[in-house]
């Protein structure tokens, strides 16, 4: 085991800078990993990892890794230049990931969430079974917890090396989301560069909250795909977060810096109802709008009530148990019936 | 499925495993094979087709509406492809536009407000790739279409017809029964796509078909079809009527199979056949921990306030970025 000597300087890496792609700047490394890998001339936002996505968004010491030891398995006996199994060795060696994604519970400004991680250095980010299935407890535990979830994607799509199982991850992460939306736990969806393919033709685009990075590459088909399908100039800025945005596909385009705040004021704004499902009824009542009336007439004492014919005693404040036939409360919740 | 003995030797296909995907592969785009509406009149009476998305236009690439089935209304939804050149521009070669699969959308809630049973026929190359299919929101109407199917409160029956292409297919392919016609493929991106990437060479579509296992046989034994229907003869396009009775008395079975069952129990088998789908195994090793810095020199670090003290333990230090090596590896 090496020694670490606490002050000794660290040697200088032999690649100390590196080019934005955006702008040909030369961006030194400490100063690119200062500016949370934003170029400080352009404002290119870098690709990120797991680690720094979770120093980014989640607050200090508080994210716990779930489902670690998950490894994918070659079901097809994939072969291509060389073996699935060598390849998905390579990216772990590369990454010190297991898969292409991690996922766990964390905190933003104290709001616990469980929260997934995309990581495209693993084999392009791509979505497998383990990917597949380290979402869809994510958002079981969500559901379970009654906690948001929240994805970030970057990846490439589903995984070709496991044929059309990878395909049906489509389905497998799409499926818990149902839940959430009958039990009223929201799903927020940040898109980074890139998502495309399989992952963005499911859980991605589900989000009840989808936010993007600034022109980060989004899309079905690969651009080059879509040049050649129908043999003309792709539009300018095509596919990118901001093109989501002007097509009504994404909800906001926000910088890096300002992730996490959103991310916590969102949270902040849409919270899970604190109550099991068989209290929903009350939940809908507080705020329908005979319910914000009552509350209204009982601080009015009773004038209101005479006017719009609501019988006080037997209308008690929102915290009561009135009788809930009576009140026509909101039937959002029933209508998202899938 | 968390058995390490699942994993199979992997090895360059055969030259034998190419011949054989690829038979399978022509068979499955034969142009004589029955299409969508070449079945439905031999299947089902009455069939009544609606158009329509309401809210852009309608797709000529999906067809759909009630039909009887045996005297009982059931709601049809397939994928078109034309028979020749003329009826497969106009059918788009059977790649749907997102429009194609919300008016999908609309007919199975159509058919959940009913009560009717839903079958839907697969046979695309894969959702159209085009800018006009990505400004409409190509994705997200794959995604929605597979988020009704998996909460629609009705039985539904899928039939790989020809090829099942990726998530063009699967946006009207969850179902709580997915048969596979003997000469049909299903795969997660065509061989050609699936070439073009991996052998960076289109040639290599038989290396691909025989490498993603794309066969109705092979997507038996991944658990992704729960039965195959035989075809005639030489194969579908020999004989329609055959292959119609053969695919009717299927339908018939699965739905006799699950019309008996609560619609809790539908929902809950259908959610637990798509979890159980993909192969991996739980190591059992612990949860990632990023490396503490040294117990000291943190806290004098702190007391004293010293620049360049890690005031935490930071994730990015054993997950960091490494630039430059980017694999360009991608998916489908």
């Amino acid at each position: 085991m090496p020694i670490k000597f606490p002050f000794s300087r660290r040697a200088a890496p032999s690649d100390a800078w590196t080019k934005c792609p955006s702008c040909d700047a030369q961006v030194f490394n400490r100063q690119l990993e200062r500016s949370l890998r934003v170029c400080p001339s352009c404002g290119h936002h870098f690709r990120m990892s797991v680690g720094e996505r979770i120093d980014l968004l989640l607050d200090a010491n508080s994210f716990e890794e779930r489902d670690a030891g998950l490894e994918a398995i070659d079901r097809l006996g994939f072969h291509d230049d060389r073996p699935y199994a060598h390849r998905l060795e390579g990216s772990r060696v590369k990454t010190g990931l297991r898969d292409a994604v991690v996922w766990g519970i964390g905190a933003i400004d104290g709001q616990r969430v469980a929260i997934g991680i995309f990581d495209f250095r693993f084999m392009g980010g791509s979505m497998g079974a383990v990917v597949g299935e380290k979402l869809a407890r994510c958002f079981e535990t969500a559901l379970a917890e009654r906690i948001p979830a929240i994805v970030i994607s970057a990846s490439g799509g589903a995984r070709m090396q496991e044929g059309t199982l990878s395909l049906m991850q489509l389905a497998k992460t799409t499926a818990p989301l149902v839940r959430l939306d009958e039990s009223g736990v929201p799903f927020i969806a940040v898109l980074t560069d890139p998502t495309t393919g399989g992952v963005l033709a499911s859980f991605a685009s589900l989000g009840d909250v989808v936010l993007a990075e600034p022109k980060a590459l989004i899309g079905f088909a690969g651009a080059r795909v879509a040049s050649d399908t129908v043999g003309e100039e792709l539009p300018e800025g095509f596919q990118t977060a901001e093109f989501l945005l002007d097509h009504g596909f994404v909800d906001v385009v926000v910088p890096r810096a300002e992730l996490r705040g959103a991310l916590s004021r969102l949270l902040r704004l849409l919270p899970v109802p604190s109550v099991a499902d068989d209290d929903r009824d009350d939940l809908d009542r507080a705020w329908s709008p005979i319910g914000a009336l009552s509350g209204l007439a009982e601080r009015v004492g009773g004038a209101v009530s005479e006017s719009i014919g609501i019988d006080v005693d037997r209308e008690p404040s929102a915290n009561g148990n009135g009788p809930t036939e009576a009140v026509p409360a909101a039937t959002d919740h029933e209508q998202d019936r899938p | 499925m968390t058995e390490r003995s699942l994993a199979v030797e992997s090895a360059p296909p055969t030259p034998e495993a190419m011949e054989a995907a690829w038979r399978r592969v022509q068979l499955a785009r034969h142009p004589q094979r029955p299409r969508t509406l070449d079945l439905v009149p031999l299947i089902f009476e009455g069939f009544f087709e609606l158009h329509g998305d309401r809210a852009f236009g309608d797709d000529a690439a999906i067809v759909g509406g009630p039909a009887m089935l045996d005297r009982r209304p059931v709601m049809v939804i397939g994928h078109q492809k034309g028979t020749d050149t003329e009826s497969n521009i106009a059918r788009n070669f059977g790649s749907p536009h997102p429009e194609g699969f919300r008016k999908a959308q609309r007919l199975m809630r159509l058919a959940d407000k009913l009560g009717l049973p839903v079958v839907t026929f697969l046979d695309t190359a894969g959702a159209f790739p085009g800018p006009a299919a990505e400004e409409r929101g190509q994705a997200e109407a794959i995604a929605s279409s597979i988020k009704l199917m998996t909460g629609l409160q009705v039985p539904i029956v899928v039939i790989v017809l020809g090829e099942g292409g990726s998530g063009g297919a699967l946006a009207i392919g969850v179902g709580d029964t997915v048969l596979a016609l003997e000469n049909s493929v299903y795969s997660v991106i065509s061989p050609e796509g699936c070439a073009s990437i991996l052998w960076r060479s289109r040639e290599e579509a038989r290396t691909a078909a025989a490498a993603m296992r794309m066969t109705a046989a092979d997507q038996l034994d991944l658990g992704v079809v729960d039965a195959i229907i035989a075809e005639p003869g030489e194969g579908a396009h020999t004989d329609h009527a055959a292959t119609a009775r053969a695919v009717k008395v299927a339908i018939l079975i699965s739905l006799q199979h699950l019309s008996g069952r609560g619609t809790a129990d539908l929902l809950m088998t259908r959610y637990a056949r798509l979890r159980g789908m993909g192969a991996y195994v739980e190591t059992g090793a612990g949860p990632s921990r990023p490396p503490e810095a040294p117990s000291l020199r943190r806290r004098i670090g702190r007391l004293l306030r010293l620049p360049g003290v890690p005031r935490r333990p930071r994730w990015s230090e054993i997950w960091p970025s490494n630039d430059g090596d980017d694999e360009s590896e991608r998916g489908a």
